[in-house]
C-alpha cells in the first residue's frame, strides 16, 4: 500500500480511503493519518463490500481499517489480470447487497455462512489470511518480532525469558551456549 | 566442475538432492562412483534464504500443481497444495526442521504386532531391526544429532518450557528438547544455533544439517559429481532386456536432454517419485516402471495428526527458538487398549505469524472464533501430532490426465481416505494435548485439521514379498534390477518418526549395496 496524503484516482476504478486511527503503530508510519487507495478494477461499493467481508472472516477490531485495504489492493491488482476473478468477486458483491457493508456483525456473519462454500468467499478468505498478517501493520499489532538472523536471533533476546513456569532440568535440555 | 557425457553409460544418475539423493550422491562419489545428480530446483545458499516466510515459501516450495481426492479434510482444506515438500538443491532438507527421532522396533514389524486390520495393507520390512540400527547410528553420527553419541540437547525455550511442565503434569515421562541434526556447538563445518525459530525457511547459520551444505558441496569436491541443477526428469528409459538406460529430462532452459546410465536411482519425494515410475511406462512396462506389483503409488503414508494450539493468558513468544525443539515420547507404544493400533508423537511446533491462518487452522474457521486465536499469538503454544498412519492400498498416487504440468505431462494426484484408525488416534492425541495444556493454565484449546503432508512415504515400498510392494531390501525395485528407490517413497510402513532420519539411514545402506553390486559388476 502507499500511504498518500492525497488521492490521485486517475484512470482508476474505485477508490477505498480512510483515517488512521490515533495513537495506531501505522499513524508513525504514514505521512498522514488520512489514506486512500485507487481501485483498478473493483468499483468503491464493491471495495467497501469486500472490506466488509474480510473485516468479518477475520474481525480484529482495533486493527486498522488501512491493513484490511492492503488485502482488497490485493484482490483488486489479481482482478485486474484475471477476468474471471473480477466476475466472482462482482458477483458475490452483488449478491451480498449493498447493505451489507453497513450491517451488524451477526447479520453479515450470517450472510457469508449462506456463501461459505463458494469460490466467491474462499477466495476473499485466501486473500484476507494471505494477506492481512504478513505487513508490518500485522506484526506489529499481533506483537510478532519476525526474523531474527539480523539480530543475532533470539539467542540473547528472549527466547528463553518466560518465568511463569517452572525451569526445565538440564538432562531434558541442554545448556544455553555461550552460558555453562 | 566435473561434466559427464551424456552418452557415458557408466555413470549412476540420481533424480532428487534432498536426504535421500544427496546422501547417496556423496556416498557413492567418495567411493569413486561417477554420479550425474538431476535437481528440478535452483541452488540457494545461507545468503540468499530469504527470511519473508511468504518468500520464503516461494524460494523453496514445489508449486507445481497436484491434485488431491478422496475423505481426507487436506482435500478440503489444502485443494491446491495437498503436500507441501520442496524444489530446491537439497530438497525438503532445506525447509525440514532437523527432528530425528527413530523408527521403533515393533513399527518394523507392525503387520506382525497389530495383526490383520481390516482395510490397512501393513506389511512388515524386509531389514531387521538390529541392521537398521546400525544405520542408525552411522547417520546420526553423520548429522550431529543432539542428544545422541553424548552430544548436549537444545537448550529449552519459553514454548518448550510450558509444552515441558503440562506433560509433566499429566504423567509423561519421556519428555525432552528432541533429537535434533541441529548444532548446539560448532561441528561438521557448520554453525550453531542461535534459537531464530526460521527453521523451515532454511537456516542460515548452517546449524541444521541439509544435504545442500554437506553431502552435495562434499560430492562435488570428489570430483566425480556432475550437478545438474534446474532439471527435470520426465522419464526414465529402458532396453530390450528391461534395464533402464537412460532418463530422459528438461533442463533450465525447458529444453528434453537425455542421460545415459549404467543405474538409476528415484529420489524425487514419494509423490514425484511414484509419478515418475508412472510417468515411464512403456509397451514392455503399460502401467510404469517396477509396477509388475500394480503396488507403485499405492500405500501412499503421511503422518496422523494436525497441530493443537494451547491459548494462554499469559506472554509465551512461541516463535523465538528452534522451531521443533520439543517431544514426548511416552505415546510412542502400540497398546491396544487406547482404542487404535501404533502409536504417536506429540512434538513442539509453533508457526511465523502469516503462516498461522493458512497452515495452522482448517479453512472452516473464521470469523470470532478464528480471530480470537489470532489476538493470542503473543500467549499461544503448539504441538504437531506425529502418529504412525495405516497404509491403504486405495491411498495413492496416480496420473490425472485432466490437469497437465509445464511441460504437458499429466500430474500427481493424491487420493487419501483416512482409515478409522487414524481418526482414533488423532482423537486421542487431541485430548491428551488438551490435558496437557489445561494443566498449565491453558484459557482454551484448539486442533487444526490434517495438514498438508510434509512426511510423505511408502508409494514405492521395500517388502520381502515382490507382490507387496516395488523394491527389496536395499531399495533396488523388485522388477529392474539397475532401478532404486532412495527415497521416503522406500519406507516399507511409516512408523511414527520424522521420515528423514530412517531416508539417510537406508541412503548409507543403499551406497554400500550398490558399489559392492557395482564392483562385483552385478549391475
Amino acid at each position: 500500500m502507499t500511504l498518500i496524503p492525497r488521492r490521485d484516482f486517475l484512470g482508476a476504478s474505485g477508490v477505498l480511503t480512510g483515517l488512521i486511527a490515533a495513537g495506531s503503530p501505522l499513524a508513525l508510519l504514514a505521512p498522514s493519518r488520512a489514506w486512500a487507495i485507487d481501485l483498478k478494477a473493483l468499483s468503491s461499493t464493491e471495495g467497501a463490500t469486500l472490506m466488509a467481508v474480510a473485516r468479518t472472516i477475520a474481525p480484529h477490531d482495533k486493527l486498522d481499517d488501512a491493513a484490511y485495504a492492503l488485502v482488497i489492493q490485493s484482490l483488486d491488482a489479481d482482478a485486474a489480470k484475471d477476468a474471471q476473478l473480477l466476475r466472482t468477486l462482482r458477483d458475490g458483491s452483488r449478491q451480498l447487497g449493498a447493505a451489507f457493508a453497513s450491517a451488524a456483525e451477526s447479520a453479515r456473519v450470517q450472510s457469508l455462512k449462506a456463501v461459505e462454500t463458494t469460490a466467491f468467499f474462499q477466495t476473499v478468505r485466501a486473500k484476507t489470511l494471505g494477506t492481512l498478517y504478513a505487513t508490518p501493520i500485522a506484526y506489529a499489532y499481533f506483537g510478532y518480532e519476525g526474523e531474527a538472523f539480523s539480530k543475532g536471533g533470539y539467542l540473547l533476546r528472549g527466547f528463553n525469558d518466560l518465568h511463569w513456569l517452572p525451569e526445565v532440568p538440564l538432562e531434558d535440555s541442554g545448556p544455553v551456549p555461550g552460558q555453562s | 566442475m566435473t561434466r559427464i557425457s551424456q552418452d557415458d553409460s557408466g555413470a549412476v544418475v540420481i533424480i532428487g538432492s534432498g536426504a535421500g539423493g544427496g546422501t547417496l550422491a556423496h556416498e557413492l562419489t567418495r567411493r569413486g562412483i561417477k554420479v550425474v545428480l538431476l535437481e528440478a530446483g535452483a541452488r540457494q545458499s545461507l545468503a540468499s534464504f530469504s527470511q519473508v516466510p511468504g518468500d520464503a515459501f516461494a524460494q523453496l516450495t514445489w508449486l507445481e500443481p497436484r491434485t488431491i481426492s478422496g475423505t481426507t479434510t487436506v482435500a478440503q482444506d489444502y485443494p491446491t497444495l495437498p503436500s507441501w515438500t520442496c524444489k530446491t538443491l537439497g530438497g525438503t532438507t532445506v525447509h525440514w526442521t532437523g527432528a530425528t527421532p527413530r523408527i521403533r522396533p515393533w513399527e518394523v514389524r507392525s503387520r506382525s504386532t497389530y495383526g490383520a486390520i481390516p482395510g490397512a495393507s501393513l506389511i512388515d520390512w524386509p531389514i531387521e531391526y538390529a541392521e537398521l540400527e546400525h544405520y542408525y547410528q552411522l547417520a546420526e553420527k553423520r548429522m550431529v544429532v543432539t542428544r545422541r553419541n553424548g552430544n548436549p540437547g537444545l537448550p529449552a525455550s519459553n514454548h518448550f518450557k510450558v509444552m515441558y511442565n503440562g506433560a509433566k503434569r499429566i504423567g509423561y515421562k519421556r519428555v525432552h528438547t528432541n533429537y535434533m541434526a541441529i548444532n548446539t556447538r560448532p561441528a561438521d563445518g557448520r554453525g550453531v544455533c542461535i534459537q531464530q525459530g526460521f527453521c523451515v525457511q532454511g537456516c542460515k547459520t548452517g546449524a541444521k544439517w541439509s544435504t545442500l551444505y554437506t553431502e552435495i558441496p562434499r560430492a562435488e569436491a570428489t570430483g566425480n559429481l556432475d550437478l545438474r541443477i534446474q532439471c527435470r526428469a520426465a522419464r526414465i528409459e529402458h532396453g530390450e532386456n528391461g534395464l533402464a538406460t537412460a532418463v530422459v529430462y528438461r533442463d533450465a532452459q525447458g529444453n528434453e536432454q537425455r542421460q545415459k546410465a549404467r543405474i538409476v536411482c528415484v529420489a524425487c519425494n514419494s509423490v514425484e517419485t511414484a509419478r515418475l515410475l508412472l510417468l515411464s511406462e512403456s509397451a514392455k512396462f503399460p502401467h510404469g516402471l517396477a509396477n509388475s506389483s500394480d503396488q507403485v503409488g499405492r500405500n501412499y503414508c503421511s503422518h496422523t495428526g494436525g497441530f493443537v494450539w494451547g491459548i494462554f493468558d499469559k506472554p509465551i513468544n512461541f516463535w523465538r527458538g528452534t522451531t521443533l525443539a520439543g517431544i514426548i515420547e511416552d505415546e510412542t507404544k502400540h497398546d491396544p487398549k487406547r482404542g487404535f493400533a501404533g502409536g504417536y508423537h506429540l512434538e513442539l511446533a509453533a508457526l511465523d505469524l502469516p503462516s498461522l491462518p493458512l497452515a495452522g487452522l482448517p479453512s472452516t474457521m473464521w470469523g470470532r472464533d478464528f480471530a480470537f486465536v489470532m489476538e493470542h499469538y503473543r500467549s499461544m503454544a503448539g504441538m504437531f501430532i506425529n502418529g504412525e498412519d495405516l497404509p491403504r492400498a486405495t491411498n495413492r498416487i496416480t496420473l490425472n490426465p485432466k490437469v497437465k504440468d509445464a511441460f504437458g505431462l499429466p500430474v500427481a494426484n493424491i487420493h487419501v481416505d483416512d482409515h478409522e484408525n487414524n481418526a482414533a488416534m488423532r482423537a486421542h492425541a487431541q485430548r491428551q494435548s488438551k490435558a496437557l495444556y489445561e494443566a498449565v493454565g491453558a484459557i482454551r484449546v484448539v486442533n487444526s485439521r490434517q495438514t498438508p503432508a510434509t512426511h510423505n512415504m511408502c508409494t514405492a515400498r521395500m517388502s520381502k514379498d515382490p507382490g507387496d510392494g516395488v523394491a527389496n531390501a536395499h531399495g533396488q525395485t523388485h522388477d529392474i534390477a539397475n532401478l532404486f528407490i532412495s527415497d521416503g517413497s522406500a519406507l516399507s510402513t511409516p512408523g511414527s518418526a520424522n521420515p528423514t532420519l530412517t531416508i539417510v539411514a537406508l541412503a548409507l545402506r543403499q551406497a554400500q549395496f550398490i558399489a559392492a553390486q557395482m564392483a562385483a559388476h552385478s549391475i
